[in-house]
């Protein structure tokens, strides 16, 4: 079976995001860039399937400019057998996504899509679905654990009341919770070795498929910040302050 | 706006309306124009009722098949298509059953979605949190129709009204894609974090599932939903249900308490509109005191005893 991984750049989850001057953006000039936590979630999955026998070849695609080369060698040193860029100089939103994504799996045919839950740059949530969507597959989201026998897909979801298990055939779109697994560093010779490996490429003019964002960003800005209150000094003093000034209890 | 259409889908267990309509229909009434609702599922006409007197509905479409129970997106999605048809608008809430369904229902539509909006400018503009809630985004559709979510603790819960008509539409049925297999679902003796007006939470500083006793402690006393960090469900100290984050539960009580928690962004991103946040934790560089109005300086293990005795 193969497995399809898609994979985002993204700013790091520990850097603090800027805006510009004019409110018209994000400023990522200079930011670390990373591979979004969820998609590395997904690829170590992906490479734990292929470890036990179940995959056979584990594909990465990434959809962006060229600098998401990086995250695809990233990914090559942590275990994928093929590295996919659709190129495309301006960025793709999730619809968009999920339209190119739908192209590669007509492609590839993989047995299993797995995707992020949620970049943490858009916070969108939608990809993976709309993907499912666009390939009349079943989905899975918030996946916290995938069991596979034969072409039977039991995936256990994070749900708002707790956990639920659901039972579809592949081939399916599976996007990943935070504790599915944990994913391992990359070592050194292999982030060597997969500086040297090609990176197959599609210009994504050539898919004719329409990417035209859905939605214009009119403005951003940073939330009024809380202020810090007050230290208080005992227990006491908490309570008699939350009763009696905040009126909370 | 007098041809804005909206339509709202209505989450609902066992003949329960999720109590996030009555705030999904405060956005939808923000957008001007006519307001149906959506309830699905076994049971459904009970639910359907309940939409019925929510203020701003104009008329409830009841689907009962047990094809939508557990919200299952190939399903609903199928469903919520056949009817779109007249809307110019799709609302649900953010939860994670919004989050699942709603995506897939608008690449069948062949349209966007806005996921997670705080504030109707408009129409067709939006807010919406983004970067783990470090940026608001204010964002303009393009779509003819919208598909959006709504973070319903950003809104307020519509009242009551006489009831609005209700009517049933076909059943677009079971697509034969998943099949439910099992649920486990936290005991509800606890407020939901949802919707409680007081959230304690514990993180990585209570050490142990044991210790977190002293959080439901004080969460009795204080009759109190229970939270917790990241750290503390991926230590296996609670239950997955009980996070509050960028990737949880956002929540927005008028008291948040965090117990040993740090305060990283992605923990903040799901309680810092609380109106009031206090914290307690042993080491006085900890960002959540940033964002706190009362903060305790304290060890969490003689401090949150101190606090059940005393409250
Ligand atoms: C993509 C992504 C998504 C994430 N999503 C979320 C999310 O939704 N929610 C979330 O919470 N986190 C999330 N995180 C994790 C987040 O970055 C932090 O790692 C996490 O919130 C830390 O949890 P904590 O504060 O309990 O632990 P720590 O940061 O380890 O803090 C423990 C605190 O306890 C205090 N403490 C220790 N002992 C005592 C004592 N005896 N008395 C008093 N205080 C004590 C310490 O001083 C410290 O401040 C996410 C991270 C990533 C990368
Ligand atoms: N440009 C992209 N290239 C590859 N994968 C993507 C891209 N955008 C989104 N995805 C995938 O979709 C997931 C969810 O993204 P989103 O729906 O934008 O929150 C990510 O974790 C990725 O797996």
């Amino acid at each position: 079976m193969k497995v399809l991984v898609a994979i985002k750049r993204v700013i790091d989850h520990n850097v603090r995001v800027r805006i510009r001057e004019d409110h018209s953006d994000v400023d990522l000039t200079h930011a670390k860039m990373a591979m979004n936590p969820f998609c590395e979630i997904a690829l170590e999955e992906a490479v734990r399937l292929k470890e036990q026998g179940i995959a056979d070849e584990v594909v990465a695609v990434s959809i962006g400019d060229k600098s998401v080369q990086e995250q695809l060698r990233t990914a090559l040193a942590l275990g994928a057998d093929r590295a996919l860029h659709v190129s495309s100089d301006t960025a793709v939103d999730s619809l968009g996504a999920a339209r190119v994504l739908a192209e590669v799996v007509r492609r590839e045919t993989p047995g299993l899509v797995l995707l992020g839950k949620q970049s943490i740059d858009s916070d969108n949530s939608q990809t993976g679905p709309m993907l499912a969507a666009l390939t009349q597959m079943p989905q899975a989201t918030f996946a916290s654990s995938i069991s596979i026998e034969g072409d039977r897909l039991e995936v256990t979801r994070e749900i708002d009341g707790g956990l639920e298990t659901l039972a579809m055939s592949l081939p399916a779109v599976v996007t990943t919770d935070l504790r599915l697994n944990e994913p391992r560093y990359a070592k050194l010779p292999a982030i060597m070795k997969a500086k040297k490996r090609p990176i197959e490429s599609l210009e994504i003019d050539t898919l004719g498929i329409d990417v035209t964002p859905r939605q214009t960003l009119l403005r951003v800005e940073i939330p009024r910040e809380r202020q810090a209150g007050v230290r208080v000094d005992s227990v006491d003093e908490l309570i008699d302050r939350l009763k009696n000034e905040a009126k909370v209890i | 706006m007098s041809d804005t259409r909206i339509l709202v889908i209505a989450e609902q267990e066992k003949g329960h309306l999720s109590s996030a309509t009555a705030r999904v229909l405060d956005a939808a009434s923000q957008l001007g124009g006519s307001i149906d609702v959506l309830v699905a599922g076994s049971q459904a006409s009970e639910a359907a009722q309940q939409a019925a007197r929510l203020t701003g509905v104009s008329g409830v479409i009841s689907v009962e098949d047990s094809a939508f129970d557990h919200m299952l997106a190939e399903n609903v999605s199928a469903l919520i298509t056949s009817l779109a048809e007249p809307y110019t608008h799709l609302l649900c809430a953010s939860t994670t059953s919004g989050r699942n369904v709603m995506p897939r229902v608008a690449a069948l539509l062949g349209v966007g979605q806005i996921s997670d909006v705080i504030a109707i400018e408009s129409a067709d503009t939006f807010v919406r949190p983004i970067y783990a809630g470090s940026v608001l985004a204010t964002v303009r559709s393009l779509d003819v129709k919208k598909v959006i979510t709504i973070r319903p603790t950003a809104f307020e819960p519509v009242g009551e009204q006489s009831a609005a008509s209700v009517s049933s539409a076909d059943s677009t049925g079971d697509q034969g894609m998943v099949t439910f297999v099992e649920e486990q679902l936290a005991n509800g003796e606890r407020p939901e974090l949802g919707g409680a007006r007081v959230i304690i939470s514990g993180g990585r500083g209570l050490g142990s599932a044991e210790n977190f006793r002293l959080i439901e402690g004080v969460a009795d006393r204080l009759g109190a939903a229970v939270g917790a960090s990241r750290a503390a469900v991926d230590a296996g100290y609670v239950p997955n249900d009980l996070q509050v984050g960028q990737t949880g539960k956002m929540v927005a009580p008028e008291l948040y308490i965090a117990a040993g928690i740090s305060g990283a962004v992605q923990h903040l991103a799901g309680m810092k509109d609380s109106k009031v946040i206090v914290a307690i934790n042993s080491d006085e560089e900890a960002p959540i005191f940033q964002v706190a109005d009362y903060g305790l300086v304290a060890d969490l293990f003689q401090a949150l005893p101190e606090l059940e005795r005393k409250l």
